[in-house]
């Protein structure tokens, strides 16, 4: 099945829940109601020409911008092999959205990280904790507007640009040592038969100065 | 940080008496990686044992925000360091569709020469490691020395040789070498007899055998359910393969098989067929370079692209069959120089998924086993 | 001699080889020389009624004083330490060995820098260990942590008294000889439960534990696969054991009885399991408990767990050769031979000596052989899971062990043609095997294409 097939099987079983497949720019999706995500998603699961036993990927994208969170749904079915993209969308404020962790267990992990990174709750997850970060830590890193507490647990997370501290006294010392330096032996008492390897020294003076200075 | 985070797992345990929590890790030699496995145990039976992850979380997705879609190429390298090349197909893939770009044809079979050489190291790796924490340190380093040889092709090829760097938004960045062909396919022709000897080894010795037969199995339905990929879900049964079944790339125009666990040793989907799968799939790597070689197409290797491609605002899924399985890049763009979001799902974090699940009844050893099976990396859990 | 400094990185060996080969030899082959050659020198002369001969013959007369007894202990003192020390260079020479073979084995070179061909790095890492820092947990049972190694020691030292090196060459021929090995050798588990218990630590404690039931299981078929040929012998001393064998192999015990070759293999595989070795390491299984019983131990408390490990491969080794392969009996010469080149003198003759220094030999070698088939082992094979250990041993080995002492009960009746025979035809058995071995090992090289292979850039 194609993804207006899939789509146009969803619309009809849930109606106004299911919006219209955007055009491919590059995949469509369907963008559905948070409040149905769960009963699409089983039927998605369950109902024949469809199933979608395999839940590919559940992640979030913030939209300040639109004052939204998305929650994507990556759909694939072994046995069809068709994909579909479900898009839920989330008050950025209070985002919340039912758990499909109930269909596929899968989702227990994926919601997680959304929740760990996005501050996307979701309803009836069994183990709503944080999985990549400490349990204490503050913020949703992901979110576009994220700033980084300064900090954990007494370890900055900032210091001092290196290049900017230690600038000038890296020149000055490179100078010093090119200045100090004995000059390049003249290339002119070399026989004939050695001429090939004159022009060699000649660079190597220009080398001391670093072009990294 | 790990006080919190332990406290809050102990509050989901209730040990007896009888019953000790240990830590598994961060540090530890074989939990590939750092990664913490919070077991409570009855002696050695395990009650449960719940993974904690994030130690080696870098931001990767939130990299991808900001240094523009040619710059995130190294990044991609640094979430599968094992397997750096395929990773590589998997973004640029994605950005390419985001595009709207056909690279060259000798770009995709540059491609799969180089991925599927990754494959190979990254199984000889997943084996020997396997052999190593069920006890035999001797195929470890024969495995290492096999990968050796590779790591020195690819370093011919790209000057690299853990994280290559090498796919490029519009192609591939190196054209091959001079000899390089007739290296790969002398190699080949040991990797193929070695494999026996290697099998000879370990992989039938029946202490092994005897040590991953019927453990851990994972059924068909949970695999599916869990959203297992690659070898995993083949060690299970399921003849899934992205490289076969979605056809990306040059794979279309090779001819290769997919192998998948038949429970051989005892059970389908025990920890012995997932390790199955991974030698058998060296083999058909093999079979996939010898094609490309063969019929390698002259011409470029890089399609026109911008020096700060723009692509249009919109979406796309790039899916390469990584090492590990199924390796999926969601790349969000705004219209912008940047990208607007970057996902990368992994089939090092699906898999770990399961082992809390699987962790019932298993002993301390099985755990080990059914790790070292399921073939996680850290950098590709966390990111 | 240049002196350079030491910021050159060229290896010790390369800058001053003369005095790097020097020490390599000396500690390879003249410091064990020594060692034997003392034995060789102190031990015929073990009992008060010899030593009361040779202090009468060099002119002193020590009646019954109370000398007497201090002469005899010093003497006792300097034969165990000497044998201590032996110990001691065994396992430093066995962890040279067991590197070396294991690199090959594993596609490597092994050490090659300390001494020439590497030998000389067990001595620096002996040294190493010395100048350790001695770390113990805080929360440690101070006491037990600190004498925890020196229990496993007293299990490592004790059974050397018995072991026969030589005809004439052991420190005390006990004749409850095996008896008294299997129970001293049963002390190294409690220096494995005391030191998982006094760390502190929940991994020391289930490598401790799993060592402690893995110890004690396996003495079981090992103690009943010993029976078999005591009662061959109708000895349980260890001199008696051999001397009831010859030096041919359809002369040892392994062969004169079907039953023993079956329990030598027993007691082969319950002594592995003793030892701790792979593929019985469970209480030190690296991969999984990270060094298990010791893992909080460093420095020169760890070195002598180490050592103990590898020392017991000695014990394990010489146990077998003395109680199945005919111990130091020199194929074609029999023990009445070697009397009789004694002598009536107080100092045997120096044939004597020659003719226990070639039994020494023989024992050193076989020993050696069986040492190098555990090495081999180790590298080879995978670990068994605790639950698969225990029904290994109680499932199978414990009855095996069982029917072949009833066989040999019964064994033991028949006339000693029977004997004969049999030997010859294991014998046969045996070389024929070891030949398929061969060629079959040469098949499987030559079926791997490798040499071709192009690895030039290494």
């Amino acid at each position: 099945m194609n993804a207006q097939e899939i789509h146009a099987k969803l619309k009809a079983q849930f109606g106004d829940a299911v919006g219209d497949l955007t055009e491919a720019r590059i995949d469509p999706f369907v963008t559905v109601k948070s409040d149905k995500i769960v009963e699409i998603c089983q039927f998605a699961k369950a109902e024949a020409g469809l199933e979608f036993d395999y839940c590919e990927d559940v992640t979030g994208i913030d939209w300040p911008a639109r004052n939204q969170i998305e929650v994507v749904y990556h759909l694939f079915s072994l046995q069809q092999r068709h994909h579909i993209v479900l898009k839920v969308e989330a008050d950025r404020s209070q985002p919340s959205v039912p758990s499909v962790e109930g269909v596929w267990k899968a989702a227990n992990w994926l919601e997680r990280e959304i929740y760990d990174m996005l501050g996307v709750s979701f309803v009836g997850h069994p183990d709503m904790r944080r999985i990549l970060l400490p349990d204490d830590w503050v913020g949703h890193p992901l979110r576009k507007d994220y700033q980084e507490a300064g900090g954990y647990h007494g370890v900055s997370n900032t210091r001092p640009d290196p290049l900017v501290r230690l600038g000038g006294k890296v020149e000055a010392e490179r100078k010093a040592i090119a200045a100090a330096a004995p000059p390049p032996v003249a290339a002119a008492p070399v026989p004939a038969a050695a001429a090939v390897p004159a022009p060699a020294p000649a660079p190597a003076p220009d080398k001391k100065e670093s072009p990294n200075g | 940080m790990a006080e919190t985070v332990v406290r809050r797992i102990l509050g989901r345990m209730s040990p007896s008496d009888e019953e000790i929590v240990i830590n598994f890790g961060p540090q530890h030699p074989s939990t590939h990686g750092v990664i913490d496995f919070v077991t409570q145990t009855n002696g050695e039976i395990i009650r449960r044992s719940i993974p904690d992850i994030g130690y080696l979380h870098r931001g990767l997705e939130k990299i991808g925000e900001a240094v523009g879609y040619p710059g995130y190429m190294p990044f991609t390298d640094r979430i599968d360091y094992l397997a750096a090349m395929l990773a590589n197909e998997g973004y640029a893939i994605a950005v390419e569709r985001l595009l709207r770009i056909e690279i060259p044809p000798r770009a995709k079979y540059l491609r799969a020469i180089a991925g599927e050489l990754c494959r190979i190291s990254n199984h000889w790796v997943a084996v020997g490691t396997m052999a190593s924490d069920i006890g035999a340190s001797t195929p470890l380093t024969h495995a290492l020395r096999e990968r050796e040889a590779i790591n020195d092709l690819l370093e011919e090829l790209c000057g690299a040789r853990l994280t290559f760097n090498y796919a490029r938004i519009g192609g591939v960045a190196f054209d091959a070498p001079e000899g390089w062909a007739e290296k790969i396919l002398r190699y080949l022709d040991h990797l193929d007899s070695y494999v026996q000897e290697y099998d000879r080894l370990i992989s039938l010795n029946q202490i092994y055998v005897k040590r991953l037969a019927k453990v851990a199995v994972i059924s068909r339905e949970k695999a599916i359910a869990y959203g297992l990929c690659g070898p995993n879900l083949r060690g299970s049964g399921i003849s899934w393969d992205t490289r076969r079944d979605l056809a990306y790339g040059a794979y279309p125009e090779f001819q290769f098989d997919v192998p998948v666990g038949q429970g051989k040793m005892g059970a389908v989907g025990d920890c012995w067929d997932r390790y199955a799968v991974r030698v058998l799939e060296m083999l058909e790597s093999s079979k996939i370079v010898r094609q490309a070689l063969a019929k390698l197409p002259e011409g470029e290797i890089m399609a026109k692209v911008a020096r700060k491609p723009k692509p249009e605002a919109g979406e796309a899924m790039g899916r390469v069959e990584s090492a590990r399985g199924e390796m999926c890049y969601y790349v969000v763009s705004d219209g912008t120089e940047n990208a607007y979001r970057v996902r990368v799902r992994t089939g090092s974090f699906m898999a770990m998924g399961i082992i809390e699940e699987m962790s019932h009844g298993l002993m301390i050893a099985d755990l080990i086993a059914l790790i070292a099976s399921l073939d996680v990396v850290a950098p590709e859990i966390d990111r | 001699m240049k002196i350079t400094t030491a910021l050159d990185s060229t290896s010790l060996t390369t800058r001053y080889p003369k005095t790097a080969l020097a020490t390599t030899l000396f500690f390879m082959l003249a410091l064990p020389f020594l060692l034997y050659l003392v034995l060789l020198l102190m031990l015929p002369f073990n009992r008060p009624e010899a030593l009361d001969a040779v202090a009468q013959r060099l002119g002193w007369d020590l009646g019954h004083s109370p000398l007497r007894d201090t002469w005899y202990a010093v003497i006792l003192l300097v034969e165990a330490t000497i044998v201590s020390l032996y110990t001691a260079v065994f396992a430093g020479v066995t962890t040279w060995v067991e590197r070396r073979i294991a690199g090959r084995m594993q596609s490597r070179i092994g050490p090659n820098r300390p001494g020439v061909f590497g030998f000389m790095s067990w001595v620096a890492d002996a040294v190493k260990m010395l100048f350790k820092e001695d770390l113990i947990p805080a929360e440690a049972d101070h006491l037990l942590f600190r004498a925890a190694p020196y229990f496993s020691m007293v299990g490592l030292t004790l059974p050397f008294v018995v072991l026969p090196f030589g005809e004439s060459v052991v420190v005390a021929d006990l004749n409850v000889g095996v008896f008294y090995l299997t129970a001293t050798s049963a002390f190294v588990v409690v220096g494995i439960l005391v030191s998982g218990w006094a760390s502190n630590s929940k991994w020391a404690l289930f490598g401790a534990v799993r060592g402690a039931a893995q110890v004690v299981s396996y003495e079981i078929p090992a103690g009943i696969a010993i029976m078999v040929p005591v009662m061959m012998a109708g000895t349980l001393s260890m001199q008696g054991i051999i001397r009831a064998q010859g030096g041919w192999p359809w002369q040892w015990f392994a062969c004169q009885n079907p039953a023993a070759f079956v329990a030598f293999f027993i007691a082969v595989t319950a002594s592995l399991a003793e030892g701790n070795r792979t593929p019985f390491d469970l209480p030190e299984a690296e991969s999984e408990l990270v060094a298990g019983y010791h893992a909080e131990y460093s420095g020169f408390r760890i070195a002598l767990f180490l050592m103990v490990e590898w020392a017991n491969m000695w014990i394990m080794g010489a146990l077998a050769v003395t109680l199945f392969l005919g111990g130091w009996q020199i194929p074609g010469v029999s023990v009445e031979m070697i009397n009789q080149t004694r002598g009536t003198d107080v100092f045997p003759t120096l044939v004597w000596f020659g003719w226990q220094f070639a039994s020494l030999m023989v024992f050193a070698i076989k020993t050696w052989l069986l040492v190098i088939l555990f090495i081999w082992l180790r590298w080879t094979l995978p670990r068994v899971r605790v639950d698969q250990m225990m029904s290994l041993c109680w499932k199978y080995l414990v009855p095996g062990a069982f029917a072949c002492f009833i066989f040999t009960l019964f064994w033991v009746m028949v006339p000693a043609s029977v004997h004969l025979v049999s030997g010859v035809v294991l014998s046969v058995v045996v070389a024929l095997l070891l030949v398929k071995f061969a060629l079959r090992t040469r098949k499987n090289i030559a079926q791997v294409k490798g040499a071709s292979v192009d690895l030039s850039n290494w």
